[in-house]
């Protein structure tokens, strides 16, 4: 029981110097180390993603010679998007749980530290609400992008020396593979999605964040519920559904304003980014000015809420 | 300056009032035991003066209204609410880390001294902490930071005797000075009877008894009467009677201490002597002496 008491030095409890030293403080910062502490899977889960993607690639590339090998047959666009599509899937893996996991520790962001009590510690210090929802908005808006951006990038370019390798034990030249996998491009389309999603998804994270603070148990389904009682009312009232389309819209609707005819083949050209369109839809905005209200609810809600 | 300073101060859950009208009025460089009964309003209290919920009525703490200042009070107040709120996943080491991230006025080197005395290991998690090496990490992080104010509220709740007397011995030892004003709420009144310099019984939501500890030690005295004096005792008006080994130990409020002196004993009663006494009191409010 009484390990260190001994082998530890004898610090003086009462430094000289009591007059009144402030330290500088970095309240947003270190919320945000703290949530990384805590959350562990915001950059476990990605790298769980990355590496069970790379186990798969590394199969994979048995064939790849005899792919290289085949190239001269197909067409130039054929060739080009044959040999992206793994690097492009790589991205979108990595990115897409990057999504859910920011999804799922907004519904708990704000309710762990009631359920635990601990927001009784956390508010014992000068740390304001709107700091705390903050920090914790950005993981999913700026931490996991970045974090999931770096991986990305650095999964493909794994990737790339693989197959690079693999290439140069069979004996054949990496060239046509660094010539048709447009890197750079995938690299900038990859930050580009990643930015547009932040955005788009903003209300989402915002929205979940607010039931988190607001909900004492089951906040999952107080975050689904009235939107599946929407649908089904609206259908049964009116026949309609505009609700369901409205859902699509906010999960798809980046794609879809962001890029020219995504969907129909994995993105690799910067002609077909559409940040125009993206900026002008009203989309956007009015999700920007949703994910503000939600935001400022979840403010309010978190200084009068009390440990459940 | 006064450091708490409350007037008519109410707080209701539902249909239940936690707080009826309380007034406060606490010093600079006082330590005010709050003693009551569960449900009293302690704790609904404690946690309006700390901003945790809104009330009703006038609040100031260090001059700040805790409900709209939360954050900048907490520069200069620092408090244990509960035991067990440390978050169970973090690090020693990360909770040093992040206190001394956020607040202006924490020195880690005497956290690190006030930790160095106990078996807690830097990289243990709180959960494979036990209960009292908890609520000596908390203390240790607390006392570290330099606060004008320091609230209580059950700080040993669950710990052993051995911890309860290192926490109030430390508190005293390594804390406390003229210039800090410290609240404490606890069951174990016993145990800060010689830690305080004031005393406050608070009962469903209302202050029963306010008085320093030199007035609590000049205004009560406590007799052991055998039952031939019993007759003249009664006649001094006790505020509280109860009999002990077949003599009556009556309990009495500005009495004459030479009078007294007569019957039997004079000692100065505990506080739990006394919140027994006013708390038994209070349903009846009958004139006083025998229940």
């Amino acid at each position: 029981m009484n390990l260190p008491s001994s082998t530890m030095p004898d610090l003086p409890i009462e430094s000289q110097d009591t007059t009144d030293t402030q330290q500088p403080t970095r309240p947003l910062y270190w919320s945000i180390r703290r949530e990384l502490w805590e959350n562990r899977s915001i950059y476990i889960a990605p790298l769980v993603a990355a590496a069970l993607f790379l186990f798969g690639f590394l199969f994979s590339t048995i064939r790849l010679p005899q792919t290289i090998r085949g190239l001269s047959a197909l067409d130039p666009v054929r060739q080009r998007a044959v040999l992206t599509l793994p690097y492009s899937a790589a991205a979108s893996l990595i990115l897409l749980t990057g999504f859910v996991v920011g999804m799922l520790y907004c519904l708990d962001a704000l309710n762990s530290e009631r359920r635990d009590r601990s927001i009784l510690f956390w508010k014992s210090l000068p740390v304001s609400d709107r700091t705390t929802v903050l920090a914790k908005a950005g993981i999913p808006m700026v931490v996991l992008p970045l974090l999931t951006f770096l991986m990305a990038l650095a999964l493909q370019w794994v990737m790339l020396l693989l197959s690079t390798a693999v290439l140069a034990v069979n004996g054949l030249s990496p060239i046509p593979l660094w010539t048709r996998v447009p890197v750079f491009q995938l690299t900038l389309v990859m930050f580009y999605g990643l930015t547009i999603h932040a955005l788009w998804f903003a209300p989402l994270y915002g929205w979940l964040l607010l039931v988190s603070a607001w909900s004492r148990r089951a906040a999952f389904l107080w975050a689904l519920l009235p939107f599946f009682a929407l649908l089904v009312v609206e259908r049964l009232a009116l026949g309609t559904s505009y609700v369901a389309s409205l859902m699509k819209y906010r999960l798809m609707g980046a794609m879809a304003e962001g890029f020219q005819n995504a969907g129909s083949a994995p993105v690799s050209r910067l002609s077909q980014l559409t940040p125009g369109t993206f900026l002008s839809a009203p989309g956007l905005w009015i999700g920007l000015a949703l994910a503000v209200a939600f935001l400022a609810l979840a403010m309010r809600l978190r200084r009068d809420r009390e440990p459940i | 300056m006064a450091s708490i300073e409350a007037r008519g101060l109410r707080k209701s859950f539902g249909s239940t009032i936690a707080l009826d009208g309380v007034d406060l009025h606490v010093e600079e460089g006082r330590i005010l035991g709050l003693i009551g009964p569960n449900g009293a309003g302690k704790s609904t209290a404690l946690n309006a003066i700390l901003g945790l919920i809104p009330y009703q009525g006038e609040l100031k703490v260090l001059g700040r209204n805790p409900w709209t200042e939360r954050e900048q009070l907490m520069r200069d107040v620092s408090f244990i609410a509960d035991v067990a709120v440390l978050p169970r996943w973090i690090r020693v080491s990360q909770a040093i880390d992040y206190v001394a991230g956020v607040h202006p006025r924490f020195r880690r080197a005497k956290a690190e001294a006030l930790l160095a005395k106990t078996a807690i290991k830097r990289n243990s998690k709180v959960r494979e902490l036990s209960k009292g090496m908890v609520a000596q990490l908390h203390l240790a992080l607390v006392l570290a930071i330099d606060a004008k104010l320091l609230v209580l509220d059950e700080p040993t709740l669950g710990l052993d005797l051995l911890y309860r007397k290192q926490f109030y011995d430390s508190l005293l030892n390594d804390y406390f000075d003229r210039s800090r004003t410290i609240v404490i709420t606890t069951h174990q009144v016993e145990e800060i009877q010689d830690v305080l310099t004031d005393l406050m019984f608070i009962d469903r939501g209302r202050i029963v008894l306010t008085c320093s500890m030199e007035e609590f030690e000049s205004r009560y005295a406590q007799v052991m009467v055998s039952p031939e004096h019993l007759a003249t005792a009664r006649q001094y008006g006790p505020i509280h009677e109860r009999s002990l080994f077949g003599r009556s130990v009556l309990l009495f409020d500005h009495a004459d201490r030479q009078q007294l002196a007569a019957l039997g004993e004079v000692r100065t009663p505990s506080i739990a002597d006394l919140f027994v006494a006013v708390m038994g009191n209070q349903p009846a409010q009958s004139q006083g002496a025998s229940r």
